[in-house]
């Protein structure tokens, strides 16, 4: 059967093609590289003050968790089709705001269990030493968040790498593009080149926060 | 507000609900989809890491397949078994989505139920042994009771996760709604293309209402009533490792 296989199907990377679309490669890196990064970075922004909010005033932690936690759980393509309207047909703006909105979730639920968990101990000195409630989130409690909110930004820097692949569909996509082109072409190398890149890029992104926590988070090392 | 008409429009002519392209097969069709892959994966990924946690080997591969896992395009794993002569587009594509899906669905459901197993009270393991039970008996009627919230959780998330991906099975020829979508945004039909994602978003939500009830089901007895005080709290999300 394996005879068969390999006779049957063409060679599974044509590397000659790799060489003559160098090019179109690294563009598609580099857009999905672009288009990972501005959402990562939009949804930091948005989730550090928003779960901050969510932490300090309990009656609004329902209603923003249950807001992301709502808009995570639509389907990607269809959050993308379902916002068009407003952000406008095949836009860059359309992929962003979706790809931003998937990273909320994660953000937030992250800052809010490294805020949750100052110990009682952590509290009392903050309190001792003449903090004021919001001067203690922002000084004590936000940065002693920090390691839970790097794991967030690594799990939301390999989800969105994945779902901007899906970005394809609305003329953008980065390696997504290259994916479908081999369900066009029944040829299996761009296919196989964008899902390897993909996986690399999300390496990459996930290592890139591991490194940034090290030189961030010092008093991570001396505790251990 | 005259395109929102339009969408209502689309969406009440009984044309769009009935027929072989119509709403109702569609969705079945990707319910069926969607179903026989969650149940493959349940049996698959509850089984091993049920066992892995039980047993507690394999720590390392449980804890990071769910990461691993959510590096891999679904799109890309879709597009390689579709141009895979062996399976094509067999099926009208049922396949080839069947495969990718299963691959997206088991390492969350297999890595949160190795969590849950392990997460069992050292003490209550003590206990049971103490009380002179087996190892399958302590299994059974201990730890795969405490283990479910957590473990049924992660099934939640994956199956959103299922419903969600089977959308693209459309691209690959399945007929299911995300049909709608593809179709519309092919042809420029955006009253189409949104009513379809409409149709999409609903039925993700209703499979999460779903496993909410679930979770609830198999929630101790002692932590129903507190949990149910507030959504967010009775719906603690899979662990994110």
């Amino acid at each position: 059967m394996l005879g068969a296989l390999l006779a049957s199907s063409a060679p599974f990377i044509d590397w000659s093609w790799i060489g003559t679309n160098a090019g179109v490669i690294a563009n598609a890196i580099a857009q999905h590289a672009e288009l990972t990064g501005i959402a990562v970075g939009c949804g930091l922004a948005l989730s550090v003050p928003t779960a901050l909010i969510a932490w300090r005033f309990h009656w609004a932690r329902g209603a923003i968790l249950g807001f992301a936690g709502l808009l995570y759980t639509i389907p990607s393509l269809a959050l993308f089709v379902l916002i068009q309207p407003v952000t406008g047909y095949f836009s860059l703006l359309t992929a962003e705001v979706a790809l931003t909105g998937y990273t909320l979730l994660i953000l937030i639920r992250n800052v809010l269990t490294g805020l949750d968990a100052a110990t009682d101990e952590v509290r009392e000195a903050a309190t001792a030493m003449g903090f004021t409630p919001t001067g203690a989130m922002i000084r004590v409690y936000l940065p002693l968040a920090l390691p839970s909110l790097f794991a967030g930004l690594r799990v939301a820097t390999v989800t969105v790498v994945g779902l901007v692949t899906i970005t394809a569909f609305i003329e953008w996509g980065g390696l997504g593009q290259l994916i479908i082109t081999g369900l066009h072409d029944y040829f299996y190398t761009p296919t196989v080149v964008g899902l390897v890149l993909s996986m690399a890029l999300a390496a990459v992104g996930d290592a890139t926060f591991v490194l940034l926590e090290r030189i961030i988070v010092r008093w991570r090392q001396i505790e251990a | 507000m005259r395109f929102l008409t339009e969408v209502a429009q689309w969406l009440t002519s009984s044309a769009n609900w009935s027929g072989p392209d119509g709403i109702v097969v569609r969705a079945v069709s990707q319910v069926e989809l969607s179903a026989a892959v969650i149940g493959t994966s349940i049996l698959i990924g509850v089984g091993i890491g049920f066992a892995l946690g039980h047993t507690r080997r394999g720590g390392f591969f449980a804890v990071n397949a769910a990461n691993a896992a959510r590096a891999v395009p679904s799109l890309a794993l879709l597009t390689l078994l579709v141009t895979w002569p062996i399976i094509s587009l067999k099926g009208d594509g049922f396949y080839a989505s069947f495969l990718a899906l299963v691959a997206l669905a088991i390492p969350p459901i297999l890595t949160n139920a190795y969590v849950s197993m392990r997460g069992v009270d050292a003490e209550v393991i003590e206990a049971a042994k103490a009380v002179g039970m087996s190892s399958w008996q302590r299994f059974i009627r201990v730890e795969v009771p405490l283990a479910a919230p957590l473990a049924v959780a992660g099934i939640r998330t994956a199956a959103v996760e299922v419903v969600a991906t089977s959308t693209l099975a459309a691209y690959v020829t399945f007929n299911d709604l995300g049909d709608f979508i593809f179709a519309g945004l092919a042809t420029n039909d955006t009253v189409e293309s949104f009513s379809g994602a409409l149709l999409v978003a609903v039925l993700a939500g209703l499979t999460d209402l779903a496993f909410l009830c679930l979770y609830r089901l198999v929630l101790p007895v002692s932590s129903r009533r507190t949990a149910s005080g507030s959504r967010v709290a009775a719906a603690p999300d899979a662990a994110i490792v």
